[in-house]
């Protein structure tokens, strides 16, 4: 699925961040809208109001009344409705928020201060928290109807410090019933200040996905490369807990999680037993994860009983347990009812051996890149074998 | 500008070792020891673990290393050892002490028609001044109940019979009611009552009140008139009937049974079970004899050891997870209790089985002269004429002065195992409870003297077999005993795991 598209960039300089549109609007609503045209040919030149016009043709040496992206690559994935932001630097196009796909983020910035091995999205040591607020702000303004779900993602989000309550209060009041997912390492919740202000917001319908690798600091610490992550980890979720802020644990599952994963489930019944869910994630092979694969990879058909004692352990003690990201033919028949169809659509693929299967229809399939990296568990499954 | 990665090596203790956080250990049997730590957490090890714990043998690549530091056994200069969730932790055990006396028991008669072997304080009379409690004692009673600092106050109303002093509770719940609503307290109010007095009348009443009834019942007809006789020799037929019309009238879950464990009954724990489960109960509590008043008076009828009553609680619970096992959900009330200690971050509000003791800090007894005392066994001792819990007098003391009595002080000064000799070190301390009325019914010793003490051999035996039943007992057991930890029934456990 493609999400960006570049062309060449003229009559503006600060971001823009725009509606698509693929007809022409009058003129009392084009303010916010990116007007899409193949070419100029055959359309009335009135182009004054638009937030840009955006052209796959070549536009040469004529005036233009809006800010303009021409010479573009692609522009048959632009919908109307969709949010695009555009640059003006290196005219690049891209799609920030699709109505129709349940998986819409606001990316919150780059940085991070932890630095997982397994990282599928490695931070970027750029001071972006101004502008992506910025972008984010306008696109939380543009998105009507309001989406079901939004998650707001990174590099991590309370880098952000203010800014991230800015934004949070904006979807608070612009979308309440939007229910909001924010992905968040939960260190900086430690600062009872700050997880007090974060849950002054008081936003309706939130809840933070909290990743935790271990029951021990020192493995949890060297698995985010992190001095003092565990331990702002778990008082941040006492804190958020205290002020009745929604969680969830995520755990990545690979070589050095799985070890100590019946510990680190009984920990969670004794320490956090506060949390909504939590969530066991199959690893992604992307970013960090490849260069770190000698230390990470196990294949998950070799976990699966140190899986289903964790899943056990909870599920005992009354905690809901999702798995993520396994296909069902890795998983131990027990535990498919626990596996939820999670990839993003635009991330979501099939393996060769996904083609005939049965249950091709309730397993969550690959992440596009894993489909490089797979188990020697991956087979067709038989109506038989259900 | 690409981030590089720091060896494992970074993220290790120095070599300076490890220090200790406060626990407590015990033997289970030739190969196993438990350690249990100030919040409950415990760990079973091979024996001689704790001690190269505290010689400090351990060294950090043991995989028992990090297990005894996530359990808060141990820490070392690595991380901050995050003694603020060890102290949260803490704080939810003890949570029950928050807002003081929540259960208060007022005697309203000690007018009875039954004449039970066990029980210590009833009067066969028809004199009704004599033994009810005046109104101006039950006004004085139920101010000092509405100034507890608790948010939530339960008012229980037990004699004696108190139907045969109905008047009395009226007048009790019509200004219960409106001075709890004044202050904003919530007001739960319980009859404890044999049911041979209950008319449509007193139904109707319950209803309207929101008043719910707890009732005795010692199982099958045989041992239930044996153990209770009344006049008419017809004690269990009067019971049931008074269960069924007050569940039609009330709903099932206002009407709850309690069981006492006599002579007799040590001989038929299944033949009692089977009648809870006759009798559509889903909950049960096998509750040994209290050593006071009559109780002691009649041992020849009724008195029995420890060990024998042991015996009939194992027996019973096998019993009752067979009934489970069937499908019907019947929950074992001490177990529970005893479970939830064990195996939840949670502590409970139970006043039997708590440090500090609840006597007076959260159960407080107003008998039906005025006179207080921290429990019911203290004015079971006082009918006897042993006033040593006498805290005071609704007539005539304060709230302040109750619980500043010398009596209270005494109490007080026994009432945390924490500090008890044979409690202090022991590594089930946090599971216990105190009882310095229990020690100074049956030992003259509010301390106690732990060797001999029939309430440390029960739950001594009983924490033990809970844990044996935790780790060998077959997957079924185990999960009955999560169920009832978690509220749910054997079928929803099953479904929520992996199978």
């Amino acid at each position: 699925m493609r999400l960006h598209t570049a062309g060449t960039a003229r009559g503006f300089g600060k971001p823009i961040v725009a509606r698509i549109t693929l007809e022409p609007l009058p003129a009392g609503e084009r303010k916010d809208a990116a007007l899409v045209l193949p070419s100029l040919d055959q359309r009335p030149n009135d182009f004054h109001g638009y937030a840009a016009v955006i052209v796959k043709q070549e536009v040469n040496g004529r005036r233009f009344s809006a800010p303009l992206v021409h010479s573009v690559r692609d522009i048959d994935h632009l919908n109307s409705g969709h949010i695009v932001v555009l640059e003006s630097a290196n005219g690049f196009i891209r799609t920030l928020y699709r109505p129709e796909s349940r998986h819409n983020t606001l990316f919150a910035t780059e940085r991070c201060n932890s630095n997982c091995l397994m990282c599928s999205q490695p931070p970027i040591d750029k001071d972006d928290a101004h502008a992506l607020t910025e972008r984010n702000l306008k696109l939380i303004d543009l998105m009507t109807p309001a989406p079901d779900y939004l998650c707001i993602t990174g590099g991590e989000p309370t880098l952000l410090e203010e800014r991230l309550l800015t934004i949070v209060a904006k979807l608070r009041d612009n979308m309440p019933s939007t229910y909001v997912h924010m992905l968040t390492n939960g260190r900086r919740f430690a600062w009872a200040d700050f997880a007090s202000r974060f849950a002054a917001v008081r936003h309706p319908n939130l809840s933070l996905g909290i990743p935790l690798y271990a029951d021990h600091a020192a493995l949890h610490d060297y698995i985010v490369q992190a001095w003092d992550a565990f331990d702002q980890t778990i008082l941040g979720l006492h804190q958020l807990a205290r002020h009745g802020v929604e969680t969830e644990i995520r755990v990545v599952l690979h070589a050095l999680t799985i070890p100590r994963l019946t510990n680190l489930a009984e920990y969670i019944c004794r320490n956090l037993t506060f949390v909504d869910h939590v969530a066991f994630m199959g690893m992604e092979h992307i970013g960090y994860a490849p260069r770190n694969m000698n230390e990470l990879w196990i294949d998950p058909v070799d976990y699966q009983d140190q899986l289903e004692s964790s899943v056990a352990f909870l599920a005992r003690f009354g905690i809901d347990v999702r798995i993520y990201n396994l296909q069902l033919c890795l998983l131990k028949r027990s535990l498919w009812k626990y596996s939820k169809q999670s990839i993003s659509d635009w991330k979501n693929s099939y393996a060769e051996a996904c083609q005939d299967c049965s249950v091709k229809d309730q397993c969550g399939g690959f992440f596009q890149w894993n489909t490089k990296m797979q188990s020697r568990g991956i087979h067709t499954i038989a109506p038989s074998e259900i | 500008m690409a981030r590089s990665f720091l060896p494992i090596t970074d993220f290790a203790p120095s070599k300076a070792g490890y220090r200790l956080l406060p626990f407590r250990f015990h033997r289970l049997d030739k190969e196993t020891e438990i350690l249990v730590n100030e919040c409950g957490e415990f760990l079973l090890a091979p024996l001689g673990t704790a001690e190269r714990v505290v010689r400090r043998k351990l060294t950090p690549v043991e995989d028992i290393y990090p297990t005894l530091k996530a359990k808060h056994f141990i820490y070392d200069d690595y991380s901050s050892s995050l003694l603020d969730v060890l102290a949260s932790k803490y704080r939810t055990k003890f949570d029950f002490i928050h807002g003081s006396t929540k259960l208060h028991i007022f005697v309203v008669t000690l007018r009875c028609d039954h004449s039970c072997h066990y029980c210590q304080v009833s009067r066969q009379t028809v004199n009704k001044g004599e033994f009810d409690m005046p109104q101006d004692v039950a006004a004085a009673a139920v101010n000092m109940m509405l100034q507890s600092p608790s948010p939530h106050l339960t008012l229980e109303l037990q004699g004696g019979e108190p139907l045969l002093a109905f008047d009395t509770i009226k007048y009790i719940v019509s200004i219960a009611k409106p001075g709890a609503a004044r202050l904003g307290k919530e007001l739960d109010i319980v009859i404890t009552s044999n049911l041979a007095f209950l008319t449509d009348d007193i139904l109707d009443y319950c209803k309207t009140e929101r008043i719910k009834l707890s009732t005795s019942l010692d199982g099958p007809e045989f041992i239930h008139n044996a153990n209770r006789p009344r006049p008419g020799g017809d004690s269990y037929r009067v019971a049931i009937d008074g269960i069924k019309r007050a569940r039609r009238l009330l709903g099932a879950d206002q009407v709850a049974a309690l069981m006492t464990t006599t002579q007799l009954s040590l001989q038929h724990p299944n033949e009692i079970i089977d009648e809870y489960v006759r009798q559509s109960f889903h909950t049960i509590f096998l509750r040994p004899i209290s050593p006071y008043g009559f109780a002691i008076k009649s041992s020849h009828r009724t008195g029995y050891q420890m060990d024998a009553f042991l015996d009939f609680y194992r027996a019973g619970l096998d019993h009752i997870f067979e009934i489970n096992k069937k499908g019907y959900n019947l929950v074992e009330i001490y177990t529970k209790i005893l479970l939830q200690k064990i195996l939840t971050p949670e502590g409970t509000g139970y006043v039997d089985l708590q440090s500090p003791s609840g006597a007076g800090l959260n159960v407080l007894v107003y008998n039906y002269d005025g006179d207080v005392y921290a429990t019911d066994e203290s004015r079971m001792l006082a009918e006897m004429g042993d006033h040593t819990f006498r805290l005071g007098n609704v007539l005539t003391h304060s709230r302040a002065k109750i619980f500043t009595s010398p009596a209270f002080v005494n109490l007080l000064q026994a009432a945390c195992n924490q500090s008890l000799p044979g409690c202090s070190d022991c590594a089930f301390q946090p599971y216990c409870g105190a009882d310095p009325v229990y020690h100074h019914a049956t030992q003259r010793d509010m301390f106690g003297h732990r060797a001999t003490s029939g309430f440390c051999k029960r739950n001594m035996r009983v924490i033990e077999h809970l844990i044996s039943l935790l780790h060998n007992g077959n997957p079924d057991t185990q999960n009955i005993l999560w169920a009832w930890v978690t509220d749910r029934n054997l079928t929803e456990i099953r479904a929520s795991l992996p199978q």
